[in-house]
């Protein structure tokens, strides 16, 4: 009936198990308590849970990423001060509980920090940047959410009901078959990536979709604002790359289910095969997680240097050069696998072109700079962060690059420091400047700038103290994943290592305490105008939080920095003729109904309860017939109603609110035009 | 492009740079163990030849990183937002100049570090026997759960978790594994290939002389991974003969059924030696895993390949 | 009335324009199936070899049998384009007839398929057995998968037409359906010449 689930997979068995299992129970029920207490059940479920709204998905995803990083924080955390402590000793932590918790920390800063923060972005963003009203298909972003958040509580359950995977988050057979991984543990971490997987494949495809046909009128190619342009990127890599992952996880899956032979050691199996799948996802999943990043670098740099982005036309290349050869590589992940030296070299050379576009980018946000008028708001100083930081990332990737070099620091704390050289300023930090960028775009209200730059700095130091030191011990032959060690010249590296954790530590705090702040002293930060830092792309012409329907009327473009021409032409915050009675698409019960039945689908397959699962099967196949028979999801919203809320939204905004364009005015007589369309 | 006056302030933020490198560097190698590291400072002619590749290429893109961290770090501060006579210019958004430099300086160092890929790839390709006037020295090391096993068919003997070799002959190593993806490495010595089941790997080293290097498996494998270490002893002519002596009195033999007792998973093994072995170990083990089956050569292979299947 | 009027041609604009991203919508997602059969065609011929102690694919393959197979499958597709070229001249009846063919088809061919697979697993041929093997019930179960999928759809379609006529909905559904139909057909000749025919020569 209960499959392999018996009473001895709750966590009694170790304090450091019971331990999680509090933390993740109490968590879930003090959040339980807590919306009971202020009575938002019906509210969260009407107007957050259920909506198709795409800034409130954005949110949502957002605040699944933050909730998941604190998570997988707590982990790194657990890793360097067990690191620090286990020179010739068993540490606090026995194997079992170390690998799972290095195991639990990739899968959940890739899959549910990384991937929900930018697709929340992108959500948030993206369709206003196009001057949209939606996305192409907001019920089936709402599957995708809740897809992804089914995934994440697997990943928060497997806490306290069995185990974790310990087979790291690449999760490499035939140590993760189910020969030498008999426990639910890999199947966790499987079905895991599976379900936000297919979240995320839908969700790629519906932003390709957006970015093609939702355009407002004017909006060439060439004129998408570089965050749209690597949101495109990074859909069509998910759309290209994410199937694979599904093929190598489904593949897997069915080794340790049912028997099959595709990974194992004998028997006609096929380990390397793993290998390859594998990174032809995982590669592209590096650019996935970086490009939006660099979309909002480019964004962010503008805009705090007061100037027009240096090299539109070349970021853009850039961007899709990059998009192109990520696929080229993946073989660079494994030169130690014993390829013949014309692979390896091939895909050596292609990893090191990849160098050159990416430098590019860094050049072109330099020479943005360059006789600009910088303001280190948070989201500025964050990408300058990034930009002296991720150059050394680069370095060292570059080395990695070389396969004789490689065969030297492959699967050591080299390669450790370096990934994170990449992720944290490359794709966090990106991130984290954008919440401080668009934070008022959702909410209406800015973010505490002193607690921001606090927050940087403490993630800036942390960070430098927390890699330089696994760069250092790379040097010194220390592999990745180890639990203790004998070698005493590793230590102080370790106890050094552990400072930064804790200093990090510290950063998320920052974030945490400025949240609190800006949300206490809401009123005194407000956003009136919908556009805080004096914006150049179309997200600031919308009202801060935009109303249901983002623009009233769908704006006509002729720039590149659409919202910055029309302010300079005093074309904006202008009041229509008419307004129009505008279309919106009706909520829906069914993306979290399928989020929990994608949930207990998952559950089922790991601990092996077949009636479950084919029960959630059905019932989600229903689910997906009924809406196929709902030809009536969209709801008309009255011209009336539109033009209410626009008027209370323009009587609101005085002139002494608006931003000072002087400075932007043409001088002079080459500017005989004014801001002439670069298409 | 850029101003003279930055320009000339760039060069001596550089020069201002390397100093403190150099002494950074300095400090660092002394203070904190690093004049041990196996990576930096190696024992061997194929180590070195690999760790030299990193500092050149690491040189080589020192054109590229160092102006762009030291321009990030000067514009910042140079066109900060505050009056002090700092050129604005809000629409400068291009330059054909500024743009070709980007692109064909990146470029054209990927061109010479591609072609430092090409020719070193092949160069210390670890499959490469080594060009030496002395025959190889031939290992076979099998990766267990949690021990390494070496096989020496030129002795006719084995060793457990140590590996002894004569310095003066280069270390050609044939390895498979009887369990999970494993990673050979001597770090010192060169680098490393992965062990797999089924499939056979080598890997070429050579040792200036004679000396006593850390291995390990790099891969992580499981609970013992931490401890799946072993000393890997390149030895003088007599130390040599004195470790051969010693195997071959130990009263250990490892036959099939002896191979079957080791397979199990250990912790932490200590260094054990076998004066003999079951007659083609290495190849039974390869053909455990073998993808297409026939029938069993010998009653050990048959004890082999299904005892611990 | 002519508000509500207004307010039901910018429901169809903005319906046609939904069923338009949704045409190319299905097309991004019918590329991504695609990279789903690539892979598993590239591990088929990686694992195609490897058949252990078990069968080859000499033993297993019974060319006259994936000739039955085949041809349902093509003559499926076929009626499928009858059934499309019959929403185009709006008969709806006739799309009917030869959806209801259709899915006869449809499910002939999943019973041949099922038939092979347990006539293979009773022959201690079963996916368990080796990596040939294992590769093999994958990609074929995979495909079959999407034709039960597949029919499925049929038989949903086969429901909505009479009760909502040919409704620009509908006819967007149709022919994202049948833009599947055919997309299997096109794997499964994939399957024919990579699969079954390498095999038996």
């Amino acid at each position: 009936m209960l499959g392999r689930l018996t009473v001895d997979a709750l966590p009694f068995y170790s304090w450091v198990a019971m331990g999680g299992a509090a933390v993740t129970v109490g968590g879930g029920v003090a959040v339980f308590l807590l919306i009971t207490y202020l009575r938002a059940w019906k509210v969260l479920w009407t107007d957050w849970l259920t909506s198709v709204d795409h800034k409130k998905i954005g949110i949502m995803y957002v605040v699944l990423s933050l909730v998941m990083l604190v998570r997988g924080f707590v982990d790194a955390l657990m890793m360097r001060a067990q690191q620090a402590v286990s020179l010739n000793s068993e540490g606090y932590l026995p194997p079992e509980h170390f690998e799972q918790i290095f195991s639990s920390h990739g899968t959940i800063m890739i899959f549910f920090v990384a991937m929900p923060f930018l697709t929340g972005l992108i959500n948030i963003v993206v369709p206003q940047q196009i001057g949209a009203r939606d996305v192409a298909f907001p019920f089936l972003n709402s599957v995708s959410l809740w897809l992804t958040a089914s995934g994440a509580g697997l990943v928060l359950i497997s806490l306290v009901v069995g185990k974790f995977s310990q087979a790291g988050w690449t999760g490499y057979p035939p140590y993760s078959g189910i020969e030498y991984s008999p426990g639910v543990g890999v199947d966790y971490w499987l079905w895991a990536l599976i379900t936000s997987g297919v979240g995320s494949t839908l969700a790629g495809i519906n932003f390709i979709v957006t970015i093609f046909k939702n355009r407002c009128p004017g909006m060439t190619f060439m004129r998408m604002p570089m965050f749209t342009w690597t949101a495109l990127c990074a859909s069509i890599l998910i759309a290209f790359a994410f199937p694979g992952l599904t093929v190598v996880a489904g593949q897997l899956a069915l080794d340790r289910t049912l028997g099959f032979h595709f990974f194992t050691n004998g028997d006609g199996g096929n380990m390397m095969m793993f290998a390859n799948l594998l990174w032809i996802w995982g590669h592209p999943e590096v650019y996935i997680l970086i490009l939006p990043a660099f979309g909002i670098f480019s964004e962010v740099v503008a805009t705090f240097s007061r100037k027009r982005l240096f090299g539109y036309t070349s970021l853009v290349y850039a961007t899709a050069c990059i998009a192109l050869l990520s696929f080229t590589v993946w073989l660079h992940h494994f030169f130690t696998m014993g390829s013949s030296s014309n692979v390896n070299a091939v895909f050596g050379i292609a990893t090191m072109i990849i160098a050159v576009p990416t430098g590019v980018k860094i050049f072109d946000w330099l020479f943005t700079m360059y006789r600009g008028r910088i303001e280190f708001h948070p989201a500025m100083v964050f990408t300058i962060g990034f930009m002296v930081t991720f150059v050394i990332g680069g370095v060292t990737g570059v080395l990695l690059a070389l396969p004789p070099a490689d065969y030297l620091m492959h699967n050591s704390t080299f390669l450790v420091a370096h990934f994170h050289n990449m992720l944290i300023p490359g794709a966090l930090f990106g991130y984290f400047a954008g919440m401080n960028y668009w934070f008022p775009k959702a909410f209406g209200f800015k973010l505490d700038v002193k607690w921001g730059i606090r927050s940087f700095w403490f993630w800036f130091i942390g960070f430098y103290l927390a890699f330089m030191p696994l760069y250092v011990l790379g040097f010194l032959g220390m592999s990745r994943r180890m639990e203790h060690y004998a070698d005493p010249t590793w230590q102080p590296y370790l106890v050094v290592a552990a400072l930064g954790a804790l200093c990090v530590l510290c950063g998320i705090a920052c974030i945490a305490i400025q949240l609190y702040v800006s949300a206490k002293n809401w009123g005194s930060a407000r956003d009136i105008t919908g556009d805080p830092w004096n914006g150049r792309t179309l997200e600031w012409a919308t009202s801060s939080p935009p109303a249901p329907y983002n623009f009233a009327v769908l704006p006509q473009v002729g720039d590149i920095d659409a919202f910055h021409e029309m302010k300079i032409r005093g074309t904006a915050y202008q009041v229509p003729e008419r307004y129009e009675d505008i279309v919106m698409p009706k909520n829906s019960a069914l993306g979290p109904v399928l989020g929990v039945l994608a949930f207990v689908l998952g559950f089922a397959m790991i601990w092996y309860i077949w009636w479950l699962a084919a029960l959630c099967l059905v019932l989600s196949l229903v689910c997906v017939g009924i809406r196929s028979f709902d030809d009536e999801t969209d709801v008309i919203l009255p011209a009336a109603e539109v033009a209410r809320t626009e008027k209370a939204r323009l009587a609101q905004i005085t002139p002494d609110d608006l931003h000072d364009m002087r400075d932007f005015l043409p001088v002079g007589p080459a500017s005989g035009e004014i801001l002439p369309g670069r298409a | 492009m850029i101003e003279t006056s930055s320009g000339r302030s760039f060069h001596r933020a550089s020069r201002l740079l390397a100093v403190v490198l150099l002494f950074a560097a300095g400090g660092l190698l002394q203070g904190c163990g690093l004049a041990d590291a196996p990576v930096l400072f190696p024992k061997g002619p194929i180590a070195l030849a690999e760790r030299n590749l990193l500092f050149t290429a690491f040189a080589v893109m020192m054109i590229v990183a160092i102006p762009a961290i030291v321009l990030t770090l000067y514009f910042a501060w140079r066109y900060r937002r505050r009056k002090n006579g700092a050129v604005y210019a809000p629409d400068w958004d291009g330059s054909w100049v500024v743009e070709t430099v980007i692109w064909l300086v990146p470029g054209a160092i990927v061109i010479v570090l591609g072609t430092l890929v090409w020719t070193r790839t092949h160069e210390f390709d670890p499959y490469k026997a080594l060009v030496s006037d002395k025959p190889a020295f031939r290992v076979q090391a099998v990766a267990l759960d949690w021990k390494w096993l070496f096989i020496y068919p030129e002795l006719g003997v084995a060793s457990v978790n140590e590996l002894a070799f004569p310095a003066d002959r280069p270390l050609s190593i044939e390895i498979t594994s009887d369990t999970v993806m494993n990673s050979l490495m001597i770090p010192a010595l060169g680098g490393q290939i992965y062990a797999m089941a089924g499939m056979r790997s080598e890997l070429n080293l050579l040792a200036d002389g004679p000396g006593v290097f850390m291995g390990r498996n790099t891969m992580y494998s499981g609970d013992g991974f931490s401890d799946q270490h072993f000393k890997a002893h390149a030895l003088d002519e007599s130390a040599f003969a004195d470790w051969k002596e010693k195997v071959a009195a130990a009263p250990d033999v490892l036959d099939a059924k002896a191979y079957l007792e080791l397979h199990k998973q250990s912790v932490a093994n200590p260094v054990s030696y076998y004066s003999s072995t079951e007659a083609k170990l290495f190849d039974i083990i390869l053909r455990k895993y073998a993808p297409i089956m026939g029938p069993y050569e010998s009653e050990a292979a048959e004890l082999i390949c299904r005892g611990a299947a | 009335m002519t508000e509500t009027a207004m307010a039901t041609d910018l429901l169809e604009e903005e319906e046609q324009k939904s069923l338009q991203s949704r045409e190319f919508g299905f097309w991004v997602y019918l590329m991504t199936d695609a990279i789903i059969f690539a892979l598993l065609f590239a591990t088929y011929v990686v694992l195609s070899k490897n058949s252990a102690a078990g069968p080859t694919s000499k033993d297993v393959f019974d060319l006259r049998h994936t000739a039955g197979e085949t041809a349902l499958l093509l003559i499926s597709s076929l009626t499928f384009g009858m059934a499309t070229i019959a929403m185009a001249r709006g008969l709806s009846g006739r799309v009917l007839m030869w959806l209801v063919v259709t899915a006869l088809l449809g499910f002939a061919f999943l019973a041949m398929e099922l038939a092979e697979f347990q006539g293979m697993i009773a022959k201690g041929a079963g996916p368990d057995v080796s990596g040939f093997l294992t590769a093999f019930f994958t990609l074929v179960g995979t495909h079959g998968l999407h034709v039960s999928f597949g029919t499925l759809g049929i038989l949903v379609m086969i429901v909505q037409i009479p009760l909502k006529g040919l409704t620009p909905p509908v006819r967007s559904r149709l022919l994202r359906l049948g833009l599947f139909w055919h997309f299997l057909d096109i794997v499964w000749i994939g399957i024919f010449s990579v699969v079954y025919l390498p095999g038996v020569m």
